[in-house]
């Protein structure tokens, strides 16, 4: 009897334990709203560098709707659990954030909670932003605040039960998210440090280019790895690289300021908004950005070394056709390959004013050959503004089966890597997906390729 | 050699197989209501529909269109018999130089085919990758407009821009 009691009692006082941290993980307080300042009222230094801090974040591409007002939200973002509508950042009071102080945006990016004290899902990817300093979050609020307001409510995301219920993102960043996750090392140096900071905070390169677990977060354990994002395959950027020619800084640095890179070719999808945001991002911040991720590709093998310098040799010595890999290779895809492909891709005009020499394509070296698919079908569109290379898209002129014969003849001949599985599938998903995802996009409010564009925000 | 289905008739074309449809229909067969522009398929004044649709002839090497059927701007329609998409063109004096306007048609007809009534967005996706250097484009969306009305409702009127 007084056993039983005593258990009831630890039980009752278990379960006021249990629902007192239950509440704690999950309830969150309002921030009381202000009165938005005058936009005048904002250091234009401070506004400066956030609009560079913005444009490092990429948060136009998630934020701003094609051919919509910049920063207005809206944009769908897919996921396996449903989609999630970007939200409002433009300083309307009544649809943005404009009555939000500035420590509210400063949670906001650190934990993922909005100004009511609601949580917010991680398609906003508040795990990285958690890492950026008090200054830039500062910065950022002001460039932010002093956009042009724009009234646009957001849309309803579309989750089943129970991910519709808020309170279950608390639990997700109880098992995810990691506050402090960057730590300087001080056995490198600042530029390393600075692009350190940057890559695992604010750029948020891990978001795409890291696989993500069941619950949709990033896997700690295959940092960089490579994932699938938005019909895209988003490169390992580490030590697993596809790349033929491995990169260096000095060749990151190339293909993050221009968007294309003579050993590596051209940003595309998702990457060309991002190299487009970096544009007028200035020169010490990308060198530290290729910096850091030369390191985190690290040096390569003495054999993965021999083999670029080979491919290299041929791919400049421009005409030499390189030896081919099957012993029987395609002959419809090989004719298709001669007859439409090689009159830019097999000169010795160098990018932009030539294609690139396939044996340098990391698309065709790729596990995947979803990117190689996007590319027949659609080309490469001019970016805006910019100079670069161009290529025009197959979609229409070709059938599926003449695009399966090219794909396999261009793995077999300038890929050192095993037939591609499945490439009806894909093939397929990448004509479904081509018109809708491979339009160019609304311009970006931060690119800007005249350089004196810079001294105004 | 290589049979090719253009407008409707079989030819058999005499020439390598890495041709480029544009060169074929210009030189071989004399139908040159498609025009080389930028031969790097990024202006959309090669255009030409291939089993309905709209391809850039001047990037399209023949071997690529065995057993497809090529229409170009001669196949919709006659000077006599303008085509819905040509007297929507012509109503509207969508041309100025003209040089981009065959194949303007031609994607417009393609996209029209496709979908009878285009919103102004979708016109304006769709055509994007044709370029008029004149500034037409207004006159060009209008008359778009105006050959999705003419193709539901099998105008009668006359050709106002001829009539004048």
């Amino acid at each position: 009897m007084a056993l039983s009691r005593v258990m009831g009692i630890i039980a009752a006082g278990l379960a006021i334990a249990g629902a007192v941290a239950a509440f704690a993980i999950v309830w969150r307080p309002a921030i009381a709203t202000i009165e938005p300042s005058s936009p005048q009222s904002f250091d234009a230094a401070l506004v400066r560098h956030g609009r560079d801090l913005a444009a490092i974040g990429n948060c136009s591409d998630c934020h701003t709707l094609r051919g919509g007002k910049d920063f207005a939200g809206g944009v769908a973002v897919p996921t396996p659990f449903g989609t999630i509508y970007s939200s409002n950042i433009t300083p309307d009071t009544e649809t943005g954030i404009g009555s939000w102080p500035e420590a509210a945006f400063r949670r906001a990016m650190r934990s993922g909670v909005d100004r009511e004290g609601r949580h917010l899902y991680p398609t906003f990817p508040y795990d990285h932003f958690t890492n950026v300093s008090d200054e830039d979050d500062r910065a950022l609020y002001a460039y932010l605040m002093t956009r042009p307001p724009v009234h646009a409510i957001a849309r309803k995301n579309q989750l089943s039960f129970p991910l519709d219920q808020r309170f279950v993102v608390a639990g997700w960043k109880l098992l995810f998210l990691r506050h402090g996750t960057y730590q300087p090392d001080t056995a490198q140096s600042a530029e390393w440090n600075r692009g350190a900071y940057l890559v695992e905070g604010l750029a948020h390169c891990g978001a795409c280019h890291t696989p993500r677990n069941a619950l949709g977060a990033e896997r700690a354990t295959a940092q960089f790895a490579g994932a699938e994002v938005d019909k895209w395959h988003a490169y390992a950027i580490n030590g697993q690289s596809p790349a033929p020619v491995p990169w260096n800084a000095d060749a990151l640095f190339t293909y993050l300021r221009q968007g294309w890179q003579a050993d590596h070719g051209v940003a595309r999808g998702p990457m060309a908004e991002v190299v487009a945001n970096l544009s007028t991002v200035p020169d010490s911040d990308i060198h530290a950005i290729a910096t850091y991720m030369a390191s985190v590709f690290g040096v390569p093998t003495p054999d993965h070394r021999l083999r670029a310098d080979e491919v290299l040799a041929q791919a400049n010595s421009g005409t030499t056709r390189l030896p081919s890999q099957a012993s029987n290779p395609d002959a419809t895809g090989a004719a298709i390959y001669a007859a439409a492909c090689a009159g830019c891709h097999e000169t010795d005009r160098a990018l932009p004013y030539g294609g690139i020499n396939l044996a340098l394509s990391t698309a065709l070296s790729s596990p995947d050959a979803r990117n190689a698919a996007n590319i027949i079908l659609s080309g490469v569109r001019p970016s805006e503004e910019e100079r670069g290379p161009i290529m025009p898209g197959f979609a229409a002129g070709m059938s599926d089966d003449q695009v399966a014969a090219l794909l396999i003849y261009l793995r077999a001949r300038f890929s050192k890597q095993p037939p591609w599985a499945g490439i009806a599938t894909t093939i397929a998903d990448a004509r479904r997906s081509q018109t809708v995802s491979l339009q160019t996009s609304a311009a970006s409010p931060n690119a800007a390729a005249d350089a004196t564009k810079r001294e105004k925000p | 050699m290589m049979k090719l289905k253009v407008n409707g008739h079989d030819h058999n074309i005499d020439a390598d197989l890495d041709t480029p449809l544009l060169y074929v229909l210009r030189d071989d067969l004399k139908l040159n209501a498609a025009k080389f522009g930028c031969g790097l398929g990024q202006c959309g004044s090669c255009t030409v529909i291939v089993d309905g649709n709209a391809v850039l002839s001047c990037v399209t090497p023949l071997l690529l269109l065995e057993g497809k059927q090529v229409t170009t701007l001669e196949g919709l329609g006659t000077i006599e018999a303008p085509a819905p998409i040509q007297r929507a063109f012509m109503d509207e004096q969508s041309a100025q130089c003209g040089y981009c306007i065959a194949g303007m048609m031609m994607r417009a007809q393609a996209l029209l085919q496709k979908n009878p009534r285009p919103t102004d967005a979708q016109i304006r996706s769709e055509m994007e990758l044709n370029l008029c250097r004149c500034g037409t484009h207004m006159r060009i969306l209008r008359a778009v407009h105006r050959a999705a009305r003419l193709m539901q409702t099998a105008d009668a009127s006359p050709v106002q821009g001829s009539a004048q």
